[in-house]
């Protein structure tokens, strides 16, 4: 082979080499740019401002506790509605759904998957609001309880896949013991399969928290975007303000550089911490249990 | 075992089938509804004005044509750089790398990027892209910004399906003479392309969807022309969608769905192909 | 006229753990040399050092020399690809390209630059004759690869391996998947290739072995234990080690 291939093979690598450690250096400029900007706000903002409980930017309040607050409650809503139900999905479509009814459920949790997050939002405003206002008699329909549920189907067909993967790799021997022992298919499931599956469920439905606290324009449009903090179930059902539409909505109407612009730039690092948290968790968790069922198998 | 705790549990079986069927049930319906109702109101805005003309009155009347051309370029200005970006990373992963310190670093640093909220993406390119660069609000930032959102999900599909190969053709190619990279291009590649291109139409597919990554960095809310450089700024279907439906008074309902149903169109239908080319790989495989 | 020679070679696993030891020996052209023995003997990790495959494994050299034709190929500043061009290798199972037949014979040529049709196609007829299989496919030649039988995939990985005209080839269990009669085939050919070829072949039965070789060397955990011409190492070793397990009282 003469030196032309080679030369052109050598570059070729390189390229291939640099694009495989692209992906650090992304992640080191995300963490750069959104602590250059949101750094400044330790020294603009006390602590004691920046953890208090009102945010009312206009007037100087910059406490982040309520869309804290509000994040958490939207979030906890959202896993109440789609966990059980991605669960028992991902059980159906797993042990008891013949073949064609899963080659037809499988694709249509993928489309919902697919809906973008607005569709969903605009959805959220014309029918499940009014709807929310009337069925419960609330003052108005714009509440965290509609932004739960618009969160429960976004993160949905995250739980559902990943439960449902896990669900498929418990080994058929398991299964089979238990029948053989007497049990009922039910008990199986129950006794046997889920335990087995059991951190795979439970990475599931960290990613379905990770993909909630990190959801932006659903929550943004039907949340009523009132910062307050909850106080009780009740906050259920009143408007809430979450820091992922806190960004987005102010974003766009704040002066560059200031100490508004800053403070968002900050709540930016907490998501960015948070979601780092959550699948750095999940990963290990995933990691762990391929370790074990490899020692378990070999 | 008694008759009693026997049909006991059989009851306990059916009760709890019933439920779960019940709740899947349920739920396919749901999305079936969803899908339906859009598509039940929103096509009687669609017409050949709906897609070609620009909106009037405020956006309460005529066509949505400059969204439908700014969510096709910043679609297309995101393959252009996530493609060659993501699918060399993916064969970096699959076929280059050995399991060290470093090859762990770049998967973290993938799950990660993966695991980003989207709107902190637009803080992101909004800080970098738009200020720090000066590219200012254009389809340059926007698509920055959305190609590094979506470099994970392309990544792990292509490295996937590089994975999937059989690892005897490599060593037979080897075994020949062939380098590595004549074995990837000739072999690997090829008959990986199916799976890769999957992941790029579905990591697009989401590109295409999204609002708050290309709220701060290309998003204008209205624009009288078309955009011709990228360095303009855009309209895009989903921050259209946000917009008509929030912040104008008086928005016929019937345009709000017109304009759902086509994003939803445009997403659905990427989402489709990807489904085909996938299940057509699977049954021509040479292996 | 000796092709290969040996010299006291030592390989070990990156871990550290031995894989050959003190290996001496010269391969012969023009013949078919044996190399026998139980599992984890070193035979397939030898035959890897001879074409450079190990390059790909956690394997690495401690010490020694292979010349082939008075060149040790160990040394990292020969062309690797041209030394896999001119040392094929046949794999235990039949691994065919995904390609057409006709890809598959051209696809080595291909690799180091040979574009001219008719180079190309006056390789693949005379490949396939080699392997004696071009009466069966010369009707089909674009047809998937795959589609062949086990016995025509194995005699085509044959093919793909002389279309390159290499010097040596190097088959490891190239029969242990296929029925008596494609065995007997490929045995067949064997015996006409060596007149033209050196032909270092791992049998997958002691059977085979005294079938075909011309030489014969056991390997037991790493080391060569014995040596010889002919077929006298299968009636009467000399070494214990190996009687035991010609007789079949171990393996």
């Amino acid at each position: 082979m003469d030196t032309r291939t080679n030369l052109s093979e050598f570059f070729i690598n390189r390229l291939i080499k640099a694009s495989g450690y692209s992906a650090i250096i992304f992640v080191i400029m995300i963490f750069y740019f959104l602590l250059n900007e949101g750094a400044a706000t330790l020294s603009e903002v006390k602590l004691s401002t920046l953890f208090s409980t009102r945010w009312y930017p206009i007037e100087g309040y910059f406490g982040i506790l309520p869309l804290i607050s509000g994040s958490i409650v939207v979030t906890v809503g959202a896993i109440l509605v789609a966990a059980p139900i991605g669960l028992s999905t991902a059980i159906f479509m797993s042990e008891i759904a013949p073949r064609w009814v899963r080659e037809i459920l499988k694709p249509l949790v993928e489309i919902l998957g697919g809906i973008p997050s607005v569709v969903l939002g605009f959805m959220g405003i014309l029918l499940l609001s009014p709807l929310l206002r009337q069925a419960l008699n609330l003052p108005t329909g714009l509440t965290a309880l509609a932004g739960s549920i618009l969160l429960g189907a976004i993160a949905l067909p995250t739980i559902v896949s990943v439960s449902e993967d896990a669900l498929d790799s418990v080994p058929r021997s398991y299964r089979d013991a238990a029948l053989a022992l007497g049990a009922t298919q039910w008990q199986t499931i129950w006794r046997v399969t889920l335990p087995a599956a059991r951190s795979g469920v439970l990475t599931a439905v960290m990613l379905g928290i990770g993909r909630a606290i990190g959801e932006t324009m659903a929550v943004m449009m039907v949340t009523g975007n009132a910062p307050v903090m909850a106080k009780g179930l009740g906050a259920l059902f009143q408007p809430a303000r979450t820091m992922t539409a806190t960004i987005a909505a102010e974003m766009g109407e704040v002066a560059n550089a200031s100490t508004h612009y800053h403070v968002l730039f900050f709540i930016g690092i907490i998501l960015f911490l948070i979601s780092l948290g959550i699948n750095v968790t999940a990963s290990a968790v995933l990691f762990r249990q391929r370790k074990r069922s490899e020692r378990i198998l070999s | 075992m008694n008759n009693s705790t026997s049909a006991r549990r059989a009851i306990t079986q059916k009760i709890g089938f019933g439920v779960i069927t019940l709740v899947a049930a349920l739920t396919a319906l749901l999305i079936l509804l969803l899908l339906g109702y859009i598509l039940v109101q929103g096509l009687p805005a669609i017409n050949w004005e709906f897609i070609t003309a620009f909106p009037r009155d405020g956006m309460r009347a005529g066509g949505i044509l400059p969204a439908i051309v700014g969510t096709f370029y910043l679609t297309l200005g995101t393959a252009i750089v996530a493609v060659p970006l993501g699918l060399g990373a993916a064969i970096y992963l699959s076929e280059y790398a050995s399991d060290n310190r470093w090859t762990r670093l770049i998967r973290l640093a993938i799950v990660n990027l993966s695991g980003i909220p989207s709107v902190v993406y637009g803080l992101f390119g909004l800080g970098l892209f738009v200020l720090f660069l000066h590219f200012g609000t254009s389809i340059l930032a926007g698509s920055l910004t959305l190609s590094i959102m979506t470099l994970p999900v392309i990544i792990s599909t292509a490295e996937e399906a590089l994975r999937a190969i059989p690892q005897s053709f490599r060593v037979v190619s080897i075994s020949l003479g062939a380098t590595r990279w004549q074995t990837i291009r000739r072999i690997i590649l090829p008959q990986a392309l199916p799976g890769i291109l999957t992941g790029i139409i579905l990591g697009l597919e989401r590109a295409a969807g999204e609002t708050a990554p290309i709220l701060f960095t290309v998003a204008a809310f209205f624009l009288p022309r078309l955009p011709h450089s990228p360095l303009d700024a855009t309209m895009a279907l989903p921050y259209h969608l946000f917009v008509i439906s929030t912040q104008v008074p008086g928005m016929p309902v019937k345009i709000q769905y017109g304009t759902a149903l086509v994003l939803l169109a445009f997403v659905l239908s990427m989402n489709l192909t990807a489904t085909v080319i996938r299940s057509r790989a699977r049954a021509r495989r040479q292996w | 006229m000796d092709k290969i020679i040996v010299d006291h070679l030592f390989i070990s696993y990156s871990d550290g753990t031995e894989s050959l030891r003190d290996i001496t020996l010269k391969v012969p052209a023009h013949a078919i040399t044996v190399l026998f023995g139980p599992a984890g003997g070193g035979k397939s990790t030898f035959l890897r050092v001879l074409n450079r495959l190990n390059d790909l494994a956690d394997v690495t050299l401690v010490s020694g020399k292979v010349l082939i034709d008075g060149i040790n190929i160990l040394d990292p500043k020969i062309d690797v690809n041209a030394l896999r061009r001119q040392v094929g290798m046949v794999f235990a199972r039949p691994v065919v390209l995904p390609m057409s037949i006709r890809g598959n014979l051209t696809y080595g040529l291909e690799i180091a630059g040979e574009r001219r049709p008719a180079v190309l196609h006056e390789a693949v007829e005379r490949s396939l004759r080699l392997a004696a299989l071009w009466e069966e496919v010369q009707d089909r030649l674009d047809e998937p690869a795959i589609a062949l039988s086990g016995g025509q995939q194995q005699r085509l990985c044959l093919a793909r391996s002389l279309a390159l005209q290499p010097e040596i080839i190097l088959l490891d269990e190239p029969t242990s998947g296929l029925d008596p009669i494609s065995t007997g085939k490929v045995e067949a050919t064997l015996q006409e290739l060596k007149k033209d070829y050196t032909i270092i072949l791992v049998p997958h039965s002691v059977q085979q072995a005294a079938r075909v070789s011309d030489y014969a060397g056991f390997f037991l955990q790493g080391e060569l234990v014995e040596w010889a011409p002919g077929k006298a190492i299968f009636t009467k070793p000399t070494d214990k080690r190996t009687e035991d397990y010609v007789e079949g009282r171990f393996g």
